[in-house]
């Protein structure tokens, strides 16, 4: 009997794996400084949609009559009752930026992952089974894909009713495509490979072989598309909001804000230039990431 | 080439069947009866609502329906609108004019910049002018366009003054449309100043329109040249002595091209998207602001004939750029 515990055997346990692979990201992901800034910006956003309800410091739906249109603080007649003004029914802007950012990361979370989620089954379904099952999956991708993400959104709200339940289905309809067909792209280069054989010859049944054996190898390309799909459902759904079509008033949705704000720009640049500005700077620092994503997760670009 | 056309085509005809079947189905798909929303009309009597149904041919068998229309869409009838009662089609090409002019104006605006800026932070890489190239174009990428639209008009319309807010042309000038292309037209009616005034009318648009493709652009034009200029044709180049600017411009960016014609032609799709938010914040008259008004006004054939029309050109334009890219580029043929 041998004293396993006394032979300095470099036992790694999984949660070490784990660490290593994390840190290995992280280091790939960090040479890119636009990645860590677009990180940063981004937890703060999260901070702050859900710590609205503490920071914000009046509520959002609240009209006050007495104060309307009033501008920033810094300008002659702002106040620091309303740091960054009112709008045209005396809103705080603030408050509804705060409040803005929980549904435009709830958004992006909502539609990526009914997108990435339907996008990954059908794209297992396609790649797997192949034959004609695959072909007229892929078929009514193609179709989905041969109109302009937008205008196919928009006629699907005008089909299922305005709302931003609705919009969000919409655009997540509109851009699962993309994840089939990465999914699927993946599925057909490892599923002949070795450790796939390997598992099916021990038995492994058609799911598990999906979602256990192959899908796991296929997850790089599909966390860089997911972060590309968080930021054009945001811009998408703001534009939905901003026709008219997406959430609708008064939810202080960023864009159906500037929907609302529209007549008044020449009067009140506040009320048009803030809400604009919150998507952009959302969208940036997503897209920030996203571009890092893809350095740290593309072998290809990796150097060692 | 013939056999890569024909493979072309083998993938574009059963999606053009299919993109016909979403635009036939969306109006049986609405809630609500699809007789009362072509007619337009809520209330009908039961002997009225029965004619339609037969003028509209809702009477017969769904196969029978969609072979109908299909033939009707392949000899150009896409059905009438519920609001002005035009054929659709007409409609359709009178307004497709302003966006074809507003789209190839961005276009051009986003190469004539794009690729250039795309070049120079290729050439600069890991400079100054190369990170803010980039950083620039990222933020354009990211752009809420509507967005965008309205701080322009903020900022030249409202305070400098410089350009005005909406439309084709100012009401001043009146002339009937001879090509539709309103910088042409307004030269063809001789009136002083109508040249100008469309100008000026169209540039705060093309701008907005073009951002996004000219961020695309660069992004994509830095990417291929960096690529190109690792390639050893271009060290022999630079090695035989040749000047940097003959070895980037000749040698460098012809090749660096190929991909970005691609790039270019698939901008088509964005602007069309694009043209739906920018015709809608300058009340420009083209076929983006058409579908907006016509799904506020339940005006569903409209927005069922748009549908497949759009659809219809970004396939005619992605088909002829992949036609370019063969030519450009012979290996992609065989």
């Amino acid at each position: 009997m041998t004293d396993t515990s006394s032979t300095p055997v470099a036992v790694t346990t999984q949660g070490e794996v784990r660490r290593s692979a994390f840190s290995e990201f992280w280091y790939y992901f960090s040479v890119n400084r636009g990645a860590v800034i677009g990180f940063w910006v981004f937890v703060i956003l999260v901070v702050l949609a859900i710590l609205a309800p503490v920071i914000a410091p009046h509520a959002p739906q609240i009209q006050n009559r007495d104060a309307v249109l009033v501008p920033p603080f810094w300008e002659a007649t702002g106040t620091w009752t309303y740091p960054l003004g009112t709008d045209q029914v005396g809103r705080d802007m603030l408050s509804r930026l705060l409040y803005g950012a929980q549904f435009s990361l709830f958004i992006g979370l909502f539609v990526t992952t009914l997108a990435l989620t339907g996008g990954i089954i059908i794209g297992l379904i396609a790649g797997y089974s192949r034959g004609w099952v695959d072909t007229v999956i892929m078929r009514i991708m193609d179709v989905i894909l041969a109109f302009p993400s937008l205008l196919l959104a928009l006629v699907l709200v005008a089909v299922l009713g305005p709302g931003l339940m609705n919009a969000m289905i919409a655009i997540a309809l509109v851009l699962q495509p993309h994840f089939v067909r990465l999914t699927r792209a993946s599925v057909l280069a490892e599923k002949d490979k070795d450790y796939v054989i390997a598992s099916r010859v021990a038995g492994a049944g058609h799911l598990r072989l999906m979602f256990l054996t192959i899908l796991p190898n296929c997850t790089a390309p599909l966390i860089v598309q997911a972060a590309l799909s968080f930021s054009s459902a945001i811009l998408d759904a703001a534009a939905l909001g901003f026709l008219g079509m997406g959430a609708q008033p008064p939810t202080p949705e960023w864009g159906t804000m500037l929907a609302e704000a529209r007549e008044f720009i020449l009067r009140a640049w506040w009320v048009v230039t803030f809400p604009g500005l919150a998507i952009l700077v959302t969208v940036l620092a997503i897209n920030l990431m996203g571009d890092g994503l893809r350095d740290a997760l593309d072998p290809k670009l990796k150097k060692s | 080439m013939l056999r890569f056309l024909l493979g072309r085509l083998a993938v574009l005809i059963p999606t053009f069947i299919g993109v016909s079947i979403i635009a036939f189905s969306f109006i049986r798909l609405l809630p609500g009866d699809p007789v009362q929303l072509m007619s337009g009309e809520r209330v009908m009597s039961p002997e009225r609502y029965e004619k339609m149904s037969r003028e509209l041919g809702f009477d017969r068998p769904m196969v029978v329906q969609y072979l109908d229309y299909l033939g009707g869409v392949l000899s150009g009838d896409l059905g009438v609108s519920l609001v002005t009662k035009q054929p659709i089609f007409d409609q359709f090409l009178t307004l497709f004019p302003a966006t074809v002019e507003l789209s190839l104006g961005a276009i051009i605006f986003a190469v004539l910049i794009g690729i250039p800026a795309g070049v120079v932070a290729a050439v600069r890489r890991g400079s100054f002018i190369d990170q803010s190239i980039m950083g620039t174009a990222l933020i354009g990428y990211s752009m809420p366009i509507f967005w965008w639209g309205l701080l322009l008009i903020i900022l030249f319309s409202g305070i400098l003054g410089w350009t005005p807010v909406s439309g084709r042309i100012s009401l001043l000038y009146f002339f009937p449309p001879v090509t539709g292309f309103m910088l042409i037209d307004s030269v063809l009616s001789g009136q002083k100043g109508a040249f100008q005034s469309a100008v000026s009318h169209l540039i705060l648009p093309t701008i907005v329109l073009g951002t996004i493709p000219l961020a695309v652009i660069a992004r994509q034009t830095r990417s291929a040249m960096l690529e190109v200029l690792s390639e050893d044709y271009v060290r022999t180049a630079r090695a035989k002595g040749l000047p940097p600017s003959r070895v980037i411009g000749l040698h460098a960016l012809r090749n660096a091209m190929i991909p970005v014609v691609t790039t270019i032609g698939l901008q088509v799709g964005v602007m069309l998207a694009g043209a739906i938010l920018t015709e809608t914040i300058f009340s420009w008259p083209g076929i983006g602001k058409w579908m907006v008004d016509s799904v506020f006004r339940r005006d569903y054939p409209v927005i069922q004939g748009g549908l497949l029309l759009i659809a219809g050109i970004i396939m005619i334009v992605n088909l002829l750029v992949d036609l370019l890219y063969g030519l450009l580029n012979p290996r992609i043929r065989h």
